[in-house]
């Protein structure tokens, strides 16, 4: 039976290094220790051959080339989007996979410019990736979480957020708008391939009133 | 001849012994049970630990019940959340035990750390005690994000969202790192099922496993005594004296200490048990539909002072309060005990701990409650749903109240309120005439600035004429309109003198 205050009165027990005797330095190189010593640099070999892969496996989703993830989604009619508006999509995502369910989904805003130029924006907040809703009167898009705001053309207009709005790219195939999706927009993984040129981080004055008028 | 009585326990003494002979663990248990402890610490302040204890238990036997008909898939977790709330019996109370239990085991966990803090119990012998201590708080609000993260609802989906977007912002590793969180590309089944795992299996796992090694260093250096004024922590001595104290005024833990801790525990079981009843299970929310916009993401009760500070954070710092203050306040946890393991306990004289933990108590108090109302965030449909109040409309001239109607068709409202209704972001319009010059208003609605964005172009010259005449009528309880001292001396010209201010 061990009683926990075992060592009542005494200081704290420690090990303390001391010289060591000719027979326990013997004893430190006989056949058996070294056997030991042996097996155990082979479970050290082994072990380290089992972690491995295992290592491999759970840094999987990180190694995967960011690039290549993603594809074109149709987002339907060109004609579906009327020329100064901005409208919600859903698609689904082309990166969708087994089990996602309703998380498969995605929602982006098309603002269409002119006949043939579009803005994209991807609904998450540059801030914290929170939903977006557009205000069309007041030609804002507002967060619900920490209250970022952007003007029409995506550009920074107030809030935390210290870039504009994560852009897909997009393209026209006959009537169809196309873009390309992949990754969930953040600040590390942008929806635009296109907006490369751009910094990644773009702090803006609060008071840039958007590039068209 | 011996009575039945005698004979059966006889029996039930030999079966114990034939199983004790062999098992050989009662004995020791109840040799740890029963030490010696000074009788100064049976006191109603260290009931926390063991509540802690009980409810981690709670948690780990209400977890297994849920486990037994929770699906952690993307597609069908929400749907059986549901099913238990409505389809199975008992099943709403089973989970409203869950979450209450979180709550109630997170609040307890933080009063036992403060209560540690304060009584200066830290200090050696039982740094690393501290120091685990700090792992298993760690470990705990771990739980509670992937447990939040297991509701897989709205807030549960942007709440990952959050956590996505923060570890995009740790430099150089940020994408590998969000694919690495997320398990993939975007949030779905490989998201769930990670945090399913870290919640089930890795976290669970860990957390029993350092309890196991706190209890153990608590029973192996002794509960800690009573601090007194005066009564100094010297590492030659304190063993000793700990140890004399002990042998001179020790009662048994159990049952004559211990008592207090199984009221407690059972009274806060019971207080679980209550607020399960009568408040029933946490959501789910909405359901985890990312195309669902209408939804005003907000995590769960312990992490509102983070959302709150995250509304806070001017954006040219951010990322590096967010990556490096962490870690910072965590170092800072675990080495208190390193940087102060000595000295006195006792709270009268140890005023910097004190008014650390009122600091930390009364901010964590304020950014929870700001979490709870976020006057940060517009509020999207102030515009349709809050009409203008009719006072603001009364002796108004027609283009006053056509500035009215700007004001509500452009928005304003979900930033700005009126008469205490509408949105907290701008400031409340009520008196803006007051304070503002006409030029200022017409300035700031046109170019924003200070936190408001520019409306130049959503209003074209005639709306910006009827909205700067409407806020010019708002001056409160008919305060005096706002002057620009500088506009008399614009009047004057060179042939004459400068005319003397207007007084209002």
């Amino acid at each position: 039976m061990s009683e926990p205050q075992q060592h009542s009165g005494e200081p704290i027990a420690t090990v303390v290094p001391h010289e060591k005797t000719a027979e326990e330095k013997a004893a430190a190189h006989s056949r058996r220790t070294f056997l030991f010593k042996l097996s155990v640099l082979l479970n050290g070999a082994v072990g380290a051959a089992l972690a491995v892969p295992i290592v491999g496996y759970l840094l999987g989703p990180a190694s995967r080339k960011a690039e290549a993830e993603g594809a074109w989604v149709g987002l339907g009619s060109a004609d579906n989007f009327p020329v100064g508006e901005t409208r919600l999509v859903d698609f689904e995502s082309p990166v969708k996979g087994l089990g996602d369910g309703e998380t498969g989904k995605v929602a982006c805003w098309v603002r269409r410019i002119s006949a043939s130029q579009f803005q994209v924006f991807a609904i998450n907040c540059a801030h914290l990736g929170c939903p977006v809703r557009w205000f069309s009167e007041s030609k804002l898009f507002m967060c619900p979480c920490h209250g970022g705001a952007y003007y029409e053309n995506g550009d920074r207009a107030s809030g935390p957020p210290e870039r504009g709005l994560f852009e897909y790219k997009y393209k026209l195939t006959g009537d169809g708008l196309m873009i390309h999706a992949g990754d969930m927009p953040t600040l590390a993984t942008q929806a635009s391939c296109a907006g490369k040129d751009k910094p990644l981080v773009q702090i803006q004055a609060a008071t840039n009133p958007g590039e068209e008028v | 001849m011996a009575s039945i009585k005698d004979r059966a326990t006889d029996a039930g003494l030999g079966a114990f012994n034939w199983v004790e002979s062999r098992l050989g663990l009662f004995k020791t248990a109840w040799g740890f049970a029963s030490h010696p402890t000074p009788e100064n610490n049976a006191s109603w302040w260290y009931v926390f630990g063991s509540a802690a204890t009980v409810l981690l238990i709670l948690q780990i036997v209400t977890g297994i019940l849920l486990a037994l008909i929770y699906s952690p898939s993307a597609g069908e977790a929400w749907s059986s959340l549901n099913v238990l709330n409505h389809n199975i019996a008992l099943g709403w109370y089973v989970r409203a035990l869950h979450g209450w239990g979180s709550d109630f085991m997170i609040a307890i966990v933080l009063i036992h750390m403060a209560q540690v803090f304060l009584f200066g119990a830290f200090k050696f012998p039982r740094e690393l005690t501290w120091m685990v201590g700090v792992l298993l708080l760690l470990l705990t609000l771990g739980m509670a994000f992937t447990g939040q993260v297991m509701r897989f609802d709205q807030d549960s989906y942007w709440g990952l969202g959050i956590g996505a977007s923060i570890s995009s912002r740790v430099p150089l590793i940020g994408a590998p790192l969000v694919h690495l969180v997320l398990g993939g590309p975007t949030i779905g089944a490989a998201t769930l099922s990670r945090f399913f795992t870290l919640h089930v299996f890795v976290i669970p796992g860990i957390l029993l496993a350092s309890v196991g090694v706190h209890i153990w260093m608590t029973l192996f250096h002794g509960v800690s005594d009573w601090p007194v004024p005066g009564r100094i922590v010297r590492k030659e001595t304190y063993v000793k004296e700990y140890h004399e104290l002990t042998a001179k005024t020790g009662i048994p833990f159990v049952p004559d200490a211990a008592w207090k801790d199984a009221v407690f525990a059972a009274a806060i079981i019971f207080a679980v048990m209550a607020c399960a009843f009568f408040f029933g299970p946490f959501g789910p929310g909405g359901p985890p539909d990312p195309t669902i916009i209408q939804t005003a993401p907000k995590p769960d009760y312990f992490f509102l002072w983070i959302y709150a500070v995250l509304a806070f954070l001017p954006p040219s710092i951010e990322t590096p309060v967010i990556l490096v203050v962490p870690v910072i306040g965590i170092a800072a946890m675990l080495l208190l005990p390193l940087v102060s393991g000595e000295g006195e306990r006792h709270w009268a004289k140890r005023p910097v701990a004190v008014l650390m933990v009122s600091v930390i108590a009364v901010s964590l108090g304020i950014f929870t409650h700001l979490g709870t109302y976020t006057p940060w965030s517009p509020i999207m449909n102030a515009w349709s749903s809050d009409p203008v109040p009719v006072k603001f409309l009364q002796h108004r001239t027609p283009l006053e109240r056509q500035g009215a109607v700007v004001l509500q068709n452009k928005q304003c409202r979900n930033c700005h309120a009126l008469d205490g209704v509408g949105g907290e972001r701008g400031p409340a319009l009520d008196d803006v005439a007051s304070r503002m010059t006409e030029d200022q208003i017409i300035r700031q609605v046109l170019q924003g600035g200070g936190n408001m964005p520019a409306y130049g172009n959503a209003l074209n010259p005639s709306e910006t004429k009827a909205l700067t005449q409407f806020l010019e009528s708002l001056r409160g309880n008919d305060l005096a309109p706002a002057i620009d001292a500088s506009r008399e001396l614009t009047k004057t010209s060179e042939m004459k003198a400068p005319a003397e201010p207007a007084r209002h």
